[in-house]
């Protein structure tokens, strides 16, 4: 195949398909608890320097408990595959545990605009961006991951200068002769997902809302489940067509109830936009972002005790209803925006 | 352009014009913010079938509120199927998508957009911005795309400083030649001042309506790059009451609407 044009980003994430095999054949398939505490899974499964991603959808259903105990255990200089980094990314750059990134999508929060803390760290150098890449084709890495090929051959990027910022190349397609644009594929060291249930074997259940997960789960080395519910194996087995990750995937199951908070949990709970708000915030420098982590990252022993600190049991009633749409949602960062632009 | 005494704001006037391009029994990939407000009233006034396709894997939603996020649980609200990205993006690239719609920091002739830096280099960006996100793909993948963005001299540059999204690149072929899906590209840039198309000859952008108060002077002084403007140009339709009434329950806290 001719070579017609090759991204000159950083190759994050790539293995040999042979070599990648032999990790896979390695990993265990038996039938065992995988349930541990959080210090636990990340202090055994999580090292410096590993290539990391988060599964949901930035500030949709991500494993904000699994991030905050890679901050309060200190984890540095991982490389985040920002395949739409929202609220995830922005706390893992302000914890201090990023050093690389990959960006599909990140230092921004969609309706609530730039973020000054993800912002900050790339432009003062502080975090380097290595490659540029689009939303699918960050999905089709993980896909080519998935099926243990080198590349996937997709129509996106082509022409664009994300495309020669990425570590993607383009080649003469051998049937059309067209150029088609080759994303290597991608097997993260380290992946967290959090899913609304799951049983002590590591069997996920979903309820919808899986964007990338499917994929993302299994092109990981190494997957750690964070999971709102453990439910009984008996349950998984009665309804296996809601399992969407098998348990032989997982390494580490953690029960963690409202582990996705501030963020949305599709069908339990909303975005507490107080609490986003409050980061938004305090994270503009680097003083406020210091009173930040110390209070709800290093300032408590656990997730419970950072959610006691955002309104406890009360809140999430609130987020429920929020959720259910009969609830007013309550936004400071809209309220500024909306009083600076002067209403009309 | 001011538009003190009238009912509507330039973002209503926007909102609904973008509404108005999308056609019943048509699909489109929406984004974040006025696009979703456009979507969301098309569907509620002209287009009641129109299929809202979400990149985080909602399809065929009929929602009831503004979502934050194009994957949060408000882009599944009585949708037909909550899919994956994969499943989205596919067929999105298998030629089922028909509009997509985008926004960005920077725009040129040909309808390229920036949202990955503004500065000297990549490497020490002045303002760092969030990337394609799926902008790229849906300008890549989509048949057409829709553009809704504020102009000024500052944004509508000659050359934008990089190429997050393709336009037509530079000019008529150029998208074939460099291997995107054939006989795509944007169709109209909607701003607020007025509404452009695209030359069919030079792929050049190309005044179509202006907005009621605004001069060809003023598309001139907020323009950075010799946009074409024909001898004739009419009156961009104003919104309704009904309309604006419309836009208000569709946002009721006013996040892209304003209050």
């Amino acid at each position: 195949m001719k070579i017609l044009e090759e991204g000159t980003g950083e190759l994050v994430g790539w293995h040999d398909p042979d070599e990648n095999r032999a990790w896979m054949a390695k990993r265990s398939r038996a039938i065992v608890d995988k349930r541990m505490s959080l210090s636990d899974a990340v202090s055994k499964y999580v090292s410096d320097g590993d290539v990391i991603a988060m599964g949901g959808f930035g500030h949709i259903r991500v494993s904000m408990a699994g991030i905050f105990e890679m901050i309060r255990q200190k984890k540095k200089d991982l490389t985040m595959l920002g395949k739409t980094g929202v609220h995830d990314i922005d706390v893992m750059i302000g914890g201090g545990i990023l050093s690389k990134v990959e960006v599909a999508y990140c230092f921004g929060h969609e309706m609530r605009g730039l973020s000054k803390c993800g912002r900050n760290a790339v432009e003062s150098g502080k975090v380097k961006v290595v490659s540029e890449i689009s939303n699918a084709g960050h999905q089709w890495r993980f896909l080519g991951g998935m099926m243990g090929v080198p590349f996937v051959p997709t129509r996106t990027m082509l022409g664009s200068d994300t495309l020669r910022k990425s570590s993607a190349k383009v080649v003469e397609d051998p049937w059309t002769k067209k150029p088609i644009c080759l994303v290597p594929s991608c097997n993260p060291d380290i992946v967290f997902i959090h899913v609304p249930r799951a049983d002590k074997f590591g069997n996920c259940q979903y309820d919808g809302y899986v964007v990338e997960d499917f994929e993302l789960a299994r092109a990981a080395r190494t997957l750690i489940i964070t999971t709102e519910e453990i439910i009984d194996n008996e349950e998984i087995r009665e309804t296996p067509w809601k399992t969407l990750i098998p348990g032989f995937f997982v390494d580490a199951v953690v029960e963690v109830k409202n582990g996705c908070h501030p963020c949305n949990m599709p069908g339990q709970y909303y975005f507490d936009e107080v609490a986003i708000s409050e980061w938004l915030d305090m994270s503009k420098t680097d003083e406020g972002l210091k009173q930040w982590l110390d209070k709800y990252v290093f300032g408590v022993s656990d997730f419970k005790e950072y959610l006691e600190l955002n309104g406890g049991e009360d809140k999430m009633k609130y987020l429920y209803e929020l959720e259910h749409y009969r609830a007013d949602l309550k936004a400071p960062w809209l309220d500024k925006k909306l009083g600076k632009k002067g209403g009309k | 352009m001011a538009q003190n005494d009238t009912f509507y704001t330039a973002t209503h006037l926007m909102a609904v014009t973008a509404g108005k391009v999308l056609k019943d029994n048509k699909s489109v990939f929406v984004g974040t913010g006025l696009p979703m407000i456009a979507a969301m009233y098309a569907q509620r006034t002209h287009a009641p079938n129109l299929l809202l396709i979400f990149e985080a894997g909602s399809i065929g939603p009929q929602m009831k509120t503004l979502p934050i996020s194009v994957g949060d649980s408000r882009t599944g609200y009585r949708a037909i199927s909550i899919s994956t990205m994969h499943d989205n993006m596919s067929f999105s690239q298998a030629g089922w998508t028909d509009y997509g719609f985008l926004g960005g920091a920077e725009l040129d002739k040909y309808g390229n957009l920036n949202t990955t830096y503004i500065g000297e280099s990549w490497e020490n960006p002045k303002v760092r911005l969030p990337g394609s996100g799926g902008g790229n793909d849906v300008a890549s993948l989509s048949h057409s795309f829709i553009i809704i963005i504020r102009q000024s001299k500052r944004n509508f540059v000659e050359k934008v400083t990089f190429i997050t999204s393709p336009g037509y690149l530079d000019g008529p072929g150029a998208r074939e030649k460099a291997g995107l899906p054939a006989n795509c590209g944007p169709i109209k840039v909607i701003t607020q001042l007025g509404v452009y198309g695209f030359d069919d000859k030079t792929k050049i952008m190309k005044l179509e309506t202006i907005h009621p108060g605004v001069s060809i002077e003023d598309i001139r002084n907020n323009c950075g790059f010799d946009v074409i403007i024909p001898d004739n140009v009419p009156t961009t339709p104003i919104p309704t009451r009904e309309d604006v009434q419309l836009l208000r329950e569709l946002d009721p806290t006013g996040m892209a609407i304003g209050k």
